[in-house]
């Protein structure tokens, strides 16, 4: 019996490819599977190559593998795309419309067949992938009666024929292949599990609106608009409203300004907004105004690779900005993360007064993985730091609030427009303490020392153990972001090896948090960072923050792609075997 | 105690003696208090330059923001904060120039707010460069040999991109811009006053006198019907936009008015703490 299995369904833009492999993950999510999925596909609408793939496992996983158990493939260009990466006895469904036979080549069964026939026969090409879909059960040896449940959900309510002829496609898929007398895999279905399957911006966007957000203004952009979109049809069931702005200026600055008047507030981007958004991160920061900004990473610069994935953003979300500029950067790496640090991110913004950043990737937004099902008392309860209360206001009795204070701490108590005794400028200028412009050098320097002062008591673990048991070992691992499913896997392989190594997952990128990884990397005889973009910034980073001199080396990648578990094992053999 | 012009008193104003936009800022604290509100009812949200700065000589609610961007700011902190009366506010660089993306959609979206432009066709913080409003022909060290980019036309560009209320006012005749400005705050939408605030110091040809002696007063106009488009663009070209008064007004629902489920009570104000039963539902969708 098996109890992991890869699937991948290849075509063209267009053709139905992401609804496909959503029904075949929804389903093997309802089977109790754990999931993780990676989306192929190009910057136009119609055409061009695209791939779904799916990894279904008893276990909790959070990459979606190197190889394809099956293969899906509705053309010719998408057997020829994929067929180096084919488990070896796996199994591929080709379209084939002049002939249908089964044949052994590249190391696989090749099921000639056409779907597309087969969906005409049922009357209704629109059906095809379903067929597809049965034969694909078959193959894995599950029944078709399983996707019944989501058919009738997606369906139903367009009547009962066409969850019939779904259903009926299904079956027929399933047959045909059954009638071949090939040898299934067998695979083995879990323990059902109370869970869901999402992406990483749905997780943050329905994680944003658990957490108080109740405002966003965006800009479409790949791969971030999912959150927008999410926001639209979302916000206005909890008293929220999210904005679509002319552009992605103003997309951060309407967030701000909803910040200031006292909402919870966010925008959600990739590099290119984020670029456009810099000036805005000032005006927040100089401000104290608080803001949560979603920076999905893509290809750059410029436009760079739109539908692609990278890295290559972490030093501009660090420091993006002329001037000094407070701001906290997190990285979530699983779409579970990314769900319950947006309680974190909301409350960081409130308490420190500041921009917060969470850095997305591609890979993390738009993949679906399996999540268990959210647990309220798993978000950082509401916490909205020094916002005071009209009594408390009518107490300081101030005709001019002084909106920045100075504190010990840094962090001025804040007034929201509307309550009587909080009247008061918030100023991008450099001000005094009741907001108004001021270039006395005392007083700048006070507001300085207050504003980029305030975030030096942050404190937070500011990475994951990812190995056995916290330890120093031989080898460590440092990434952030999506990487992190990948390495996981790294780790497991080198470690059943023999090897000592563990992965310390940053989640905290500014300000950066060395307690516990200064251990870690003073106790690693190699330290391993594995980042996708060229120049190597999460390294950067760590020499400039931790000093780790020669023993620290990267593994980078930059095509667009995310690393494969052996593309790693493959640029770490030697790294390993150097003695440090 | 009933609010007086004292309350709306912000910090002392470095404005040259003589600027046109001490007239503004007196047009609309006088408008607020003509209309019965309390500073902590108003949010003044100001963009960079001279006429930046009114959100620190008046006293409001207020938000000095940057160069170009006070009408995004403005326009998310009504909708965070419907209660408030919500005035942006700048200069003709801010608005017409470094921010005229932002005016073309603010007056398209049409969110329920005032924007006041202190329009002196000059950039005079930055001591006299020719501005987007500088008449062709413009002489500073910007436009040596006279600037050869026609000017924007603040009536024309707003009717085009949409605005319900389009208004334009003087610095020299405050009473006239209390009311137009108050008009604008009522009207429920977005509202352009565009003031001809003239810059003593380095605007020469724009100046007090100039439009003493050229504007023409809308209300003087025969039959003159501010809900007809096309009449009002008729006149601008006819004045060559020397106009003062409401030149176009247009009962159009505000933005809010086509959001589902747009709250009564201001967000900023509402309970944010989670319903379980709405995140069950919306967790039902990821099963």
């Amino acid at each position: 019996m098996k109890s992991e299995i890869t699937w991948k369904i290849g075509g063209q833009q267009g053709e139905g490819i992401d609804s496909t492999g959503e029904i075949l993950a929804t389903t093997l999510m309802q089977q109790g599977f754990q999931i993780a999925s990676y989306k192929h596909f190009a910057s136009r609408i119609k055409g061009g190559h695209t791939y779904y793939h799916i990894r279904a496992s008893h276990t909790p996983i959070h990459y979606q593998g190197d190889t394809t158990d099956i293969l899906v493939a509705l053309d010719k260009e998408s057997y020829e795309h994929n067929i180096g990466a084919m488990s070896s006895g796996g199994f591929v469904l080709m379209e084939n419309k002049k002939e249908e036979k089964v044949e052994e080549a590249d190391g696989c069964t090749v099921i000639h067949a056409s779907f597309t026939k087969m969906a005409e026969e049922l009357g209704n090409k629109i059906i095809r992938n379903m067929i597809a879909l049965g034969s694909t059960i078959y193959l894995m040896g599950l029944h078709y009666d399983i996707f019944k449940p989501l058919v009738e959900r997606k369906f139903l309510r367009k009547g009962q024929s066409l969850v019939d002829l779904n259903v009926n496609a299904l079956k027929k898929g399933y047959e045909y292949v059954q009638n071949l007398g090939l040898t299934p895999y067998k695979l083995e279905t879990p323990q059902p599990k109370q869970q869901a399957l999402l992406t990483g911006n749905e997780a943050f966007a329905f994680g944003a609106v658990a957490s108080g957000c109740r405002f966003l203004s965006a800009y479409p952009i790949t791969p971030a608009s999912e959150i927008m979109e999410y926001m639209k049809k979302n916000l206005p069931k909890v008293g929220g409203v999210a904005v679509q702005a002319e552009d992605e200026l103003a997309g951060l600055l309407m967030a701000v300004g909803a910040g200031y008047a006292g909402v919870r507030s966010m925008t959600s981007t990739s590099g290119p907004g984020f670029s456009l958004k810099t000036e805005a991160i000032g005006l927040a920061g100089v401000s104290e105004t608080p803001v949560v900004i979603v920076n999905s990473q893509r290809g750059g610069p410029g436009t760079g690779l739109p539908t692609k994935y990278e890295q290559g953003d972490l030093n501009t979300m660090i420091y993006a900005g002329h001037g000094d500029i407070p701001r906290i950067v997190l990285a979530p790496s699983t779409v579970e993360e990314c769900m319950y640090m947006a309680s974190t991110a909301f409350n960081l913004a409130e308490k420190y007064q500041c921009p917060v950043i969470v850095a997305l990737d591609l890979v993390l937004s738009l993949n679906k993985q399996t999540c268990p099902d959210y647990q309220a008392d798993r978000f950082e309860p509401i916490d909205r730091g020094k916002l005071l209360t009209e009594e408390q206001l009518a107490e300081l009795d101030e005709f001019r609030f002084k909106r920045y204070r100075l504190t010990e701490d840094g962090i001025s108590p804040r007034a929201i427009p509307g309550q009587k005794g909080g009247v008061h400028t918030a100023n991008s200028n450099e001000h005094s303490e009741t907001g108004h412009i001021t270039e006395e050098p005392e007083i700048r320097t006070a507001m300085m020392n207050k504003r980029l002062g305030k975030l030096q008591p942050f404190k937070m673990k500011g990475y994951e153990f990812i190995g056995q048991d916290e330890h120093p070992v031989e080898t460590l691992f440092i990434g952030f972001g999506s990487t992190r499913g990948v390495l996981e896997e790294v780790v497991n392989e080198l470690n059943a090896q023999g090897e000592d190594t563990a992965l310390a997952q940053i989640k905290v990128l500014y300000p950066f948090q060395a307690e516990g990884l200064k251990e870690l990397i003073d106790g690693a005889r190699r330290v391993i960072v594995v980042e996708n973009n060229w120049s190597g910034q999460l390294s950067g980073m760590l020499q400039k923050e931790l000093q780790v001199g020669s023993k620290l080396q990267t593994v980078k990648k930059y095509s667009g792609d995310p690393f494969t578990k052996t593309e790693i094992l493959e640029q770490i053999a030697q790294k390993m075997k150097e003695v440090v | 105690m009933a609010v007086t012009l004292k309350d709306y008193r912000g910090d002392v104003s470095t404005w040259c003696p003589g600027c046109g936009h001490f007239g503004v800022m007196s047009g609309i604290q006088k408008a607020c208090l003509n209309l019965g509100l309390e500073p902590h009812e108003v949010a003044v949200i100001s963009g960079i330059g001279c006429s930046g700065k009114v959100s620190e000589y008046m006293r409001s609610y207020g938000f000095h923001t940057l160069h170009g961007r006070s009408l995004p700011v403005a326009q998310a902190v009504k909708l965070a904060n419907s209660g408030l009366k919500v005035i942006a506010s700048g200069g003709d660089g801010d608005g017409y120039g470094i921010g005229a993306g932002h005016f073309t959609h603010a007056a398209r979206r049409n969110v329920d707010m005032t924007y006041v432009v202190m329009d002196n066709r000059v950039y005079g913080l930055t001591k006299g460069q020719t501005s987007p409003t500088s008449m062709q022909g413009y002489v500073s060290n910007t436009s040596p040999e006279g600037s050869g980019e026609r000017e924007v036309k603040p009536l024309e560009l707003a009717l085009g991109a949409g605005a319900s209320f389009v208004a334009q006012g003087f610095s020299g005749d405050i009473k006239g811009l209390i009311d137009l400005i108050a008009e604008a705050m009522k009207h429920p939408g977005f509202a352009l006053v565009n003031v001809f605030s003239p810059c003593v110091t380095y605007n020469k040809i724009n100046t007090y006198d100039f439009y003493r002696e050229n504007i023409v007063d809308i209300n003087d106009l025969e039959d003159y019907d501010p809900s007809d488009k096309a009449a009002a663009y008729a006149k601008i070209i006819e004045h060559d936009g020397l106009l003062k008064g409401i030149v176009y007004k247009q009962e159009r629902p505000a933005y809010h008015t086509y959001l589902k489920d747009y709250p009564e009570t201001p967000i900023a104000f509402n309970d944010i703490e989670p319903d379980s039963q709405v995140l069950d539902e919306l967790w039902s969708a990821f099963k």
